[in-house]
């Protein structure tokens, strides 16, 4: 929703939360992601969740909220609360801030009494965090301090240990190698919100003792967006790709009418040099895992001219897709998802003419078009959006344009083989499908809250559930990981069931689209039973729960050769193999492991 | 601002705030006449009704005023 995407008016949001929230919901299509989040607090929370929850609803997460009492955040992680223990958390939220720091130094206080203040600080944060995290498997977000809006030693107190400013900043970095060594736990950079919106103007003192928000409310808007985008990263719901216009968005100028020679970038002038820090910019996505494409209103070969300058950044390689025709801009959109095989609502269009915008914003439903405004603006607009917040970076992110590239190219071999056996012959596949190993984890978690075609139950996991799965030997447990010789596509199918008697019952399924059709679902089910057998299964029982986005595999154990027991009224399938008098093979052309 | 003028726009606060087109307030109004009025709501509605009229209330008036019109007879005082 435009509304609240960045630059937002944070007053508007605030005065009109309720018809928001109303139109959010009244979205249709929406394929919601259900979350259970506990804000415990140590100041009132109340705004700051009805804030996160628009921020979420728009990005696809129905949130249900625990808020601690008031500054009871650390009794309730530490000692419990049978409220709290039956609500179950997804997702804890610490909200804490500077006000919540028991004991500071004063200047009396030797340098090895500071030390021992600031360990005895940090542990108590950490004994709340290690209680949540060791009872609920939960994710945890920790904010971290804001910087104070007096320094009662002035200057000095960034750098001397006896400063508030000097402390804080070193609580910080404690809490930062703690991040820094633990996977699921994330630290929120209150700090940072703070400082663009204004130290002074944050700490508003009425707003603190009137209503004990530890930031100006007006203020709030700003610091739940930023809380939601790593909530959102957490839970699959970045975008993947940034698709650019060219003329005036990429460089200043129309490459067709001045010509390649005359267009603005480079370092020969203010412009250029815009335009030229923009690009490195969008290059550096590119490390990331985002995938670059253009869509742009122009003569391919013009484009090509722009992109091919020597002094310009961003080469014709550089993008996955270059779409530069004359069809309209919403269109080539839609096509662009389509040949890269990803939704239209993981891209992020960005096109200098507020016209574009608005029809592509219009006429794509989930488009996102952010109001990127004039060419100094670009880089803070599409920044401060968080369309891409990096909560971890896993190989498979490093690999994303390779692995992407490397479809294309299937694509265009595969179009040159009269028999489609032939081809999968020819991709010369191996597979390595074994139980969950630590190193995968990250991206089995992350595939499960991705993944919405090729998926049976729908079944979301985060991290710390699917360590919890991975350590129970009452589960059998699957990844699969395809490599051909086009290159390494990565983790792409998951699967587990849990074992009960002579029963494996298979809880989660799932494929990434990527590797449809080439024979990685035989080769899962194949190994999903031959470790059944070995654990004495007779009987191997599978679901299928209706989406909206589902369909394509409401067959799929159908094919497998399970029998259909019975189907509800909503369309829930329940299926049964029985592999007690043995089971033939189906993968014909991957080698595994 | 005359206090009509205030309570064009007091009302289109209100009515945002609550998300109720049909509230209409006047001097006598309290928080016992408008259902959603607790004291959540209160600090979003002085919030709005200070960014509506660029002013900014203290600390004490925000918990002093008796009912909208002690609010209206701020706002006239203050607002441009």
């Amino acid at each position: 929703m435009l509304e609240l995407q960045y630059p937002y008016d944070a007053d508007y949001i605030l005065r009109k939360k309720k018809s928001i929230k109303k139109s959010l919901l009244a979205r249709e299509g929406v394929n919601y992601v259900n979350k259970k989040i506990a804000v415990l607090g140590g100041s009132t929370t109340s705004n700051i969740v009805l804030m996160l929850e628009l921020f979420l609803l728009d990005n696809g997460i129905k949130a249900e909220f625990y808020e601690s009492e008031y500054n009871k955040f650390w009794e309730d992680a530490v000692f419990g609360n049978p409220e709290l223990d039956e609500f179950a958390p997804d997702l804890v939220i610490f909200h804490t801030t500077s006000r919540n720091i028991t004991r500071w130094p004063t200047v009396k206080d030797p340098a090895d009494a500071v030390n021992a203040m600031a360990e005895a600080e940090f542990n108590r944060f950490r004994q709340a965090w290690e209680a949540v995290s060791g009872k609920f498997h939960c994710t945890v977000i920790q904010n971290n301090f804001e910087q104070p809006f007096y320094r009662l030693m002035g200057n000095s107190d960034v750098s001397d240990i006896h400063g508030r400013l000097n402390y804080i900043n070193r609580l910080n970095q404690m809490f930062y190698e703690y991040a820094q060594t633990h996977e699921t736990f994330y630290i929120h950079d209150a700090n940072y919100q703070a400082s663009v919106y204004g130290i002074k103007r944050w700490a508003d003192l009425a707003d603190w003792y009137r209503y004990k928000y530890a930031m100006a409310v007006s203020a709030i808007p700003d610091f739940a967006f930023s809380l939601s985008h790593i909530i959102k990263a957490v839970y699959g719901k970045n975008k993947k790709a940034l698709t650019m216009d060219l003329d005036n968005t990429l460089w200043g100028g129309i490459v067709g009418d001045d010509g390649p020679e005359n267009i603005k970038i480079g370092q020969e002038d203010a412009v250029s040099e815009l335009y030229s820090e923009f690009q490195e910019y969008l290059k550096a996505h590119k490390d990331l895992g985002i995938l670059l494409t253009v869509n742009s209103k122009n003569d391919e070969e013009n484009a090509i001219a722009g992109l091919s300058r020597p002094d310009s950044v961003l080469k014709p390689d550089d993008f996955l897709v270059i779409k530069a025709n004359w069809d309209t801009k919403d269109r080539n959109l839609v096509a662009t998802a389509k040949e890269i095989n990803i939704g239209v609502d993981s891209l992020v269009f960005v096109d200098d003419n507020p016209a574009e915008r608005a029809i592509v914003r219009g006429s794509v439903d989930g488009s996102t078009v952010p109001e990127v405004g004039a060419p100094e603006t670009y880089i803070d607009v599409i920044d401060s959006n968080g369309f891409f917040e990096v909560t971890g970076i896993s190989e498979e992110d490093l690999k994303r344009n390779e692995m992407y590239k490397a479809n294309l190219e299937r694509q265009h071999v595969q179009d040159s083989f009269a028999d489609y056996g032939e081809y999968l012959t020819s991709l010369e596949m191996h597979a390595e499908i074994l139980p969950f190993s630590p190193m995968y984890m990250a991206r089995i978690a992350e595939l499960t809250n991705k993944s919405n075609q090729f998926n049976l139950t729908t079944k979301r996991c985060s991290l710390a559930d699917i360590e919890k799965i991975a350590a129970d030997p009452s589960f059998i447990t699957l990844y699969g990981k395809l490599t051909d010789k086009f290159g390494d596509n990565g983790v792409v199918s998951v699967a587990f069931g849990h074992i009960d008697g002579k029963i494996a019952d298979i809880d989660l399924w799932l494929m990434s689209c990527r590797v449809l059709k080439r024979d990685m679902e035989c080769a899962m089910m194949d190994e999903f039973v031959r470790l059944a057998v070995e654990r004495g299964i007779t009987t191997v029982i599978g679901h299928y729960y209706p989406t909206a986005k589902n369909k394509m595999v409401k067959d799929f154990f159908a094919d497998r050769g399970f029998k259909l027991v019975e189907e509800d009224g909503e369309g829930n399938r329940l299926y049964e193999l029985d592999i007690s008098g043995g089971y033939e093979n189906t993968n014909r052309y991957i080698k595994v492991n | 601002m005359t206090r009509d003028e205030i309570y064009v726009k007091l009302n289109e606060v209100f009515q945002d705030v609550f998300d109720d087109e049909d509230i209409s307030v006047n001097d006598s109004t309290t928080a016992d006449d408008i259902e959603d009025w607790d004291s959540l709501e209160h600090i979003n509605l002085i919030v709005a009704v200070e960014r509506a009229f660029g002013i900014k209330f203290s600390m004490g008036e925000t918990t002093s005023m008796k009912n909208v019109g002690a609010m209206v007879d701020i706002i006239a005082e203050r607002a441009g």
